[in-house]
């Protein structure tokens, strides 16, 4: 089974030095304990397009398709046998790198 | 049998099997809305034939297999409707099955299901009541006066969730049992509470079918986890409030406070075996929770045969116990009504008076103050706290109650 775990933010900075450390630290015990499957930090929100094909002519829009104060900051998607185990695991995560995180079940 | 005994039977068949067959099903099918589908099928259809065919020799066993084959033909016609329904292995267990020994009883797992964190409160008491205590949807929307479709989608939602979110069928784990015992604690102690002081202008000012359904409940839970002493703790509370509940509201309808209930009226067995349980706490000498302290401070009130003979003092003292634990304002609030009786109305009013930042909006701190202020003899201040109550409350028996309080200052 695997989850989507999000970083929520709604502040402008990135990770800090110190934050980076405690992630990777986490990180690596994603991938020793098999739950890792992929992780990647996000440009800002600013740094987003949005693209819409489904008419006649492809139309590109500047910026996030939704404006919010909270913002996806950056995820992983890991493999857990449950949601307890996503749980656990995506509270570890939330102290790690120091922001509020969503859990969603892949379908 | 008459048809009567029949139902009867049946009643109690539900009463004692109904989260047996959930759970039990639950666990073979890997599916909770299955299970209860069938369940209700089961029950269904021992309504229909028991009168004519008679009671089986084992209800229990008969509700079981009867829920068992129901189960099979809706994946049966499921199956043949969308094979990839057949891939959705659902609520997941990864134990291998085991012999059911105290704390692996099925029907435990189902209500540490029906409370995950992962799901809000009130879906946890909505779920508790539908999957293990069996009643209907609109048996709980009208409990907690939501429409019946409000009540049926909650519940819908939920299941879906916990089938798509792989919430796991299983009692936790040691490390995290205490947390989650007390989950399902608080859920009990909720429906326990929503029907000691029933809110709503329609409804009876006490919901014993609630009261009773937390008893049954609480007892499961204690018949399951024999060694913890919160959960004796919580039952002991119960018992202890649930014996006074006759003398509580008078005949006409109007809330009778502690100071002048009629306590022969008290149920003594309840209050017998309430006893006995805090008792069996005060010997195991493990620093009591809040539970336990509060069905300590029920037992020293159900000791006293006159509200005179009342031991104030140890009152208090397992209050300010509570504080400790727990330094909510209601907590504060409550001890002051104790130190009223100790030290007298003055004393405890300036430690009412303290709460009112927090507690503005709650319907017993302008009810407490409104009594001391009268005590005291100030009778403007006190009808303005009176109608403040008023206005706040939600218990019809209560604002009866308030009310003649109200009109009786001079």
């Amino acid at each position: 089974m695997q989850y989507l775990v999000s970083v929520i933010d709604d502040t402008a900075g990135l990770a800090t030095p110190d934050e980076m450390a405690t992630i990777d630290v986490f990180n690596d015990r994603l991938q020793a304990e098999g739950h890792w499957v992929f992780a990647g930090g996000l440009g800002a929100p600013s740094s987003a397009t949005v693209i819409d094909n489904r008419g006649e002519e492809v139309m590109f829009t500047d910026g996030p398709f939704l404006e919010s104060k909270e913002y996806l900051a950056g995820f992983w998607i890991i493999e857990a046998a449950d949601l307890d185990v996503a749980l656990k695991l995506a509270a570890e995560g939330s102290k790690a790198c120091n922001r509020k995180i969503e859990v969603r079940p892949f379908l | 049998m008459s048809v009567v005994d029949v139902r009867e039977v049946i009643t109690q068949a539900h009463h004692e099997e109904w989260a047996r067959v959930v759970a039990s099903l639950t666990r073979s099918f890997g599916d909770l809305d299955i299970a209860e589908e069938a369940a209700a099928e089961a029950f269904a259809t021992a309504v229909q034939r028991w009168p004519t065919d008679g009671v089986p020799p084992n209800p229990g066993a008969w509700l079981t297999t009867t829920a068992n084959r129901k189960a099979i033909d809706r994946i049966r016609r499921e199956n043949k409707r969308d094979d990839k329904q057949k891939e959705a292995q659902l609520l997941y267990d990864d134990d291998p099955p085991k012999p059911l020994d105290a704390v692996d009883d099925e029907r435990l797992r189902l209500i540490f299901t029906c409370c995950h964190p992962a799901l809000a409160m009130e879906t946890h008491v909505a779920l508790t009541l539908r999957m293990v205590a069996g009643l209907t949807v609109p048996e709980i929307a009208r409990a907690f006066l939501v429409q019946e479709t409000t009540m049926g989608q909650r519940i819908t939602r939920a299941k879906a969730k916990i089938k798509a979110a792989r919430i796991p069928y299983r009692v936790p784990s040691a490390e995290d049992l205490p947390a989650r015992v007390s989950g399902v604690l608080a859920v009990l102690f909720l429906v326990f509470n929503e029907g000691y002081l029933a809110t709503g202008p329609d409804t009876d000012p006490v919901r014993h079918d609630l009261t009773a359904e937390a008893i049954r409940l609480t007892r499961l839970i204690r018949d399951l986890m024999p060694e913890d002493g919160e959960v004796a703790g919580l039952l002991a509370l119960m018992l202890l409030i649930e014996a006074r509940r006759t003398a509580r509201v008078s005949a006409s309808g109007e809330l009778v406070t502690l100071d002048e209930q009629d306590r022969g009226t008290w149920d003594a067995a309840l209050i017998a075996e309430g006893h006995r349980l805090v008792r069996e706490r005060l010997a195991a000498r493990v620093a009591p929770g809040r539970y336990q302290i509060l069905a300590a401070i029920n037992a020293v009130h159900t000791c006293a045969r006159d509200v005179r003979d009342t031991d104030w003092s140890q009152v208090v003292a397992l209050y300010d116990q509570l504080v400790r634990l727990d330094p909510s304002p209601i907590i504060a609030l409550n001890r002051a009504i104790a130190v009223a009786e100790l030290d007298g109305p003055e004393v405890a009013l300036a430690a009412v008076d303290r709460l009112e930042h927090k507690l503005a909006g709650y319907h017993p701190y302008h009810a407490t103050r409104a009594d001391l202020l009268r005590r005291l003899g100030r009778s403007q201040k006190s009808r303005a706290a009176y109608d403040k109550a008023i206005e706040l409350a939600g218990n019809t028996a209560e604002v009866a109650y308030l009310t003649r309080r109200r009109d009786q200052l001079g």
